[in-house]
């Protein structure tokens, strides 16, 4: 038996057949489609690493069975630079040390760029960390990761309010 | 001789807060982790966890997995094939016994019985999912009072010794003032964010594994051994580490039953532990029972510090938590005891988890110096500078450097100590919130290991450093880099730095806080191995404008040789190397410490650390407010990186304190919280207040870089500060880890 669906994948369209109906998004992403970025830390909802946005909005992958998402637009980390330059939240990651081991962060920074779409943080501090605090980062450098979200959050604001200018 | 080592210049790179240098790779998805690596005709392989923790398997159902479409092979004892190596064998030095289904025999919760290889994740979880075991299961012991305690012999790793400088009985006898407490701490699980993973693939004889390795050549080393092969046969690729934190320098069974399993079929596998069983066969930092004895006389110096540490290991190896070591050589005591016992419990065997002795012996020391402070009507702060310990307690040894006093005095002012009641309960927040500050001391030790580094010169002016260096996220490919481009008299951004791989000069262990400085030793040595053929060649070249100065010593700066003292004399590199021919030169070093050093000097970081929380009066929830880290770790070669990692060792140290513990189920022996919804640990929003001072320290003993380490200090004096706050804002002593709201509760 085989499941067919239609992905818009970092903004270009892919059509996948399945043979199995239990393959998850996230290992879809990493197993079958070699976009191995999205990092598998607890497979059940628990740690974020898995974080991508499905149409636009941040969720875990491995808890999405990716039989239900035909015609779904995804973002993983590989579509969020454009080619050389980098997302305003990948390049506040890097200046503000908002990772040490790195494995969480794809997710870190995916639940980051959902999280200033939401337009639920602004650059406040104790809502950034509450509104990041579904991604869980052992080597715990949520110091930097709050500031590095801060500081996107006043750049990406800055830049569309130029564009609007 | 030590009054002859000259401190090395600062160069122009160490000391520079540069952003991680595989920043880019990490930020965009691009780092490849073990578990990316995905080869052709690769075979996925699940393993199946006990879930007794003592007895035997008495059945599988082999069949109903062996049907499942998609699943390839199913092993179990039954038909396993051999392997060369003795799984009860310890190959390396951070070797355990292993469980790759020898027998049908079960030691503990979460060992691997049965192996299931498939053509898909999906079936090869679904395969070891039907393999539905049956056993016969014993009674266990999972509780530290479950066991008949004795006395560890020590032994090395593992097995830890205790000591006893002056007469303690003595010392108890003296005191004006005693206390007699005792304080528990729980197991704890590494639970790096990349669990444990593997790709193996064999050509022949030859092996090459993706895992991720904190020593990569002593894993190479270890698989070998299980293997009948040569270790140069084995290759490990391990760029990047998901985090390691101990765990992973030690290699583990299903490593090797994957491994294995790639042999058996001719195609490479991967196995990836699930977040579950990272509870299981990957060690864990055991349970403690300490008991601490102090008393002080009428001054309020300590008259004895007697610190007994019951750890628990598993029936069948010993790793033993050397808890009480943390007592040894802090507090300038008149007289000094550490004692380990140990029981044995139906678990895994325990492991080295970040700090390991140090962050569960000075939970408990630093608390109980805290109860001894209130005792003696002293400031905690004040009390622990009366029993500063300017030599090493119980030998007399001098420090190679100790600016604990200047991490005290740098701390407690940006905390803003001063003013603290020394009575609880006396402080609150605007909203009606108890208020407390507690302070705690950090000790680590500053082991080297050995590593080996080769750097070379291209003519160009470039240069190549290699070293099989380890990253888990403590920032060698920066840090390491940076030494090696100052070795070289290089601007980094002209020094390519390898590191990640076995065949690469062996790099040593990314573990004990020693990484930096050992592997860092290695690139220094190796470097100015470089430039001392390169004065050679200039030396001996009538061309060159630093010919004939044979005997003075050169010095590198910015891609040019200098004469030591005279600016005037120099030729850039590329100058005297397309004179000598154009070819590249390579130069090798080693990073290891001379024995005699280590006899002479006490060596160790140090720190303070100094926390506020608020509490809710009558929900008693916590919330560490502040934390404030002043740490003397020696050069600090990257204070960016250095800074995150105290901070994370400092969050660590609020998990030990308020969040982690593992619960086993008495009856089964299964931990009833193996994943990370029921096993806490620290979210974003657990994190408020956080700042770190790195104290100036110039150590010039402990290497030629005058580099301790941070890897681990930060969680040390951390958890007392905490549970010394939580008492502060309370008058609620609770001497069991870690706090929880219960405890305020019902205390």
């Amino acid at each position: 038996m085989s499941f067919s669906l239609t992905l818009t994948l970092n903004g270009a369209q892919r059509d996948i057949v399945l043979d199995d109906p239990r393959v998850t998004l996230l290992d879809l992403l990493r197993d079958r489609i070699g976009l191995p970025g999205t990092k598998k830390g607890c497979d059940r909802g628990q740690c974020g690493a898995c974080t991508v946005l499905l149409n636009g909005k941040r969720v875990n992958a491995c808890l999405a069975l990716a039989v239900t998402l035909d015609g779904a637009e995804i973002t993983t980390i590989e579509g969020l630079a454009d080619g050389d330059t980098l997302h305003p939240v990948q390049d506040a990651f890097i200046e503000a040390d908002g990772f040490q081991c790195g494995y969480c962060t794809p997710g870190q920074i995916m639940s980051a760029v959902g999280l200033i779409a939401e337009g639920r943080a602004g650059d406040d501090p104790e809502r950034i960390r509450e509104g990041m605090s579904g991604n869980i980062c052992r080597c715990a450098a949520y110091h930097g990761i709050t500031k590095a979200v801060q500081e996107a959050t006043r750049r990406m604001d800055a830049a569309t309010k130029g564009d609007a200018a | 001789m030590p009054d002859t080592v000259q401190p090395i210049r600062f160069g122009s790179n160490s000391g520079q807060p540069v952003s991680r240098r595989d920043g880019i790779a990490k930020v965009t998805g691009a780092a490849t982790f073990s578990a990316d690596n995905s080869p052709a005709n690769l075979l996925h392989a699940v393993y199946l966890p006990a879930t007794i923790a003592r007895g035997r398997v008495t059945h599988f159902d082999t069949a109903a997995a062996q049907a499942h479409p998609g699943v390839t092979h199913v092993i179990t004892p039954a038909n396993r094939p051999d392997v060369q190596g003795d799984p009860e064998a310890k190959p390396t030095l951070f070797s355990f016994r292993v469980e790759i289904l020898q027998d049908d025999s079960v030691r503990y919760a979460g060992q691997p019985i049965a192996l299931v290889l498939g053509e898909t994740l999906e079936a090869a979880t679904e395969g070891a999912r039907l393999l539905a075991p049956q056993y016969a299961a014993e009674p266990v012991a999972t509780d530290l009072d479950d066991g008949a305690p004795f006395d560890i012999e020590p032994g090395g790793f593992g097995r830890p010794q205790g000591m006893v400088h002056g007469d303690i009985d003595a010392g108890h006898a003296a005191a004006r003032q005693a206390i007699d407490v005792t304080y528990e701490t729980p197991a704890q699980y590494h639970n790096a964010m990349e669990t444990h993973a593997i790709v193996a693939e064999w050509d022949g004889d030859r092996l090459t594994l993706d895992v991720p390795s904190q020593a990569l050549n002593m894993s190479c080393a270890a698989y070998a051994y299980f293997f009948g092969i040569p270790a140069e046969n084995v290759t490990v690729r391990s760029p990047y580490l998901g985090g390691g934190f101990g765990s992973k320098a030690i290699p583990i069974g299903p490593n090797i039953l994957a491994i294995l399993a790639a042999r058996m079929t001719g195609r490479p596998v991967k196995l990836m532990l699930t977040r579950q069983q990272m509870f299981g066969p990957t060690g864990h930092r055991p349970a403690t029972r300490q008991r601490l004895r102090m008393g002080i006389d009428a001054t309020g110096a300590l008259t004895a510090l007697d610190h007994e540490s019951l750890s628990a290991s598993s029936r069948f190896d010993d790793f033993f938590e050397p808890a009480s070591n943390a007592s040894q050589g802090l507090y300038a005591a008149g007289a000094l005891r550490s004692v380990h016992k140990g029981v044995r419990l139906d678990i895994g065997t325990p492991g080295p988890m970040r700090a390991p002795g140090e962050a569960s012996g000075a939970a408990a020391l630093e608390c109980a110096m805290d109860e001894m402070a209130h005792a003696a009507g002293m400031d905690p702060l004040e009390f622990r500078l009366r029993n500063y310990a300017e030599t090493e307690p119980g030998t007399g040894k001098p420090f190679s450097s100790k600016a604990l006093r200047d991490c005290y005095l740098q701390g407690a002012e940006r905390f803003g100590w001063d003013g603290r009641p020394l009575d609880p309960g006396q402080m609150r927040d605007e909203a009606g919130l108890l208020v407390g500050w507690g302070m705690g001391t950090a000790l680590f030790p500053c082991p080297m290991f050995a590593a080996e580094a080769r750097a070379t010169l291209r003519p160009d002016g470039t240069a190549l450093v290699e070293t099989s260096a380890a990253d888990m996220g403590q920032g060698a490919w920066t840090s390491l880099a940076q030494i090696a481009a100052d070795s070289l008299g290089l601007p980094l951004d002209k020094v390519a730095f390898n590191a990640g791989h076995s065949s690469l000069p062996d790099g040593g262990v990314a573990g004990g806080s020693g990484h930096t400085a050992t592997a860092g030793t290695a690139l220094h040595e190796a470097g100015c191995d470089v430039i001392r053929q390169l004065g050679e060649i200039a030396a001996t070249d009538p061309a060159s404008p630093l010919h004939g100065a044979g005997n003075a010593r050169f010095v590198a700066r910015d891609g040019h040789l200098f004469i030591e003292g005279d600016d005037s004399r120099s030729e850039p590199f590329t100058d005297i190397l397309a004179r000598a021919g154009g070819a590249a030169l390579t130069g090798s070093g080693k990073g290891v410490r001379p024995p005699e050093v280590g006899q002479e000097f006490a060596m160790s970081s140090h720190g303070a650390v100094f926390a506020e929380v608020r509490i809710d009066p009558e929900l008693c929830q916590m919330r560490v407010t502040r934390l404030v880290g002043a740490f003397a770790a020696g050069r600090i070669i990257n204070p960016k990186l250095a800074e995150s990692q105290l901070m994370g060792g400092m969050i660590w140290g609020t998990s030990f304190a308020l969040h982690e513990k593992v619960t086993h189920d008495r009856t089964t022996g299964r931990i009833v919280n193996a994943d990370l919804a029921g096993y806490h640990v620290p979210v974003n929003a657990d994190v408020l207040g956080l700042e770190v001072i790195t104290v100036h320290e110039d150590d010039l003993h402990v290497n030629v870089l005058g580099v301790k380490g941070v890897g681990e200090i930060g969680i040390v004096g951390t958890v007392g500060a905490i549970g010394n706050a939580i008492w502060h804002a309370t008058g609620k002593r609770i001497r069991r880890f870690p706090i929880r709201i219960e405890d305020l509760l019902t205390a």
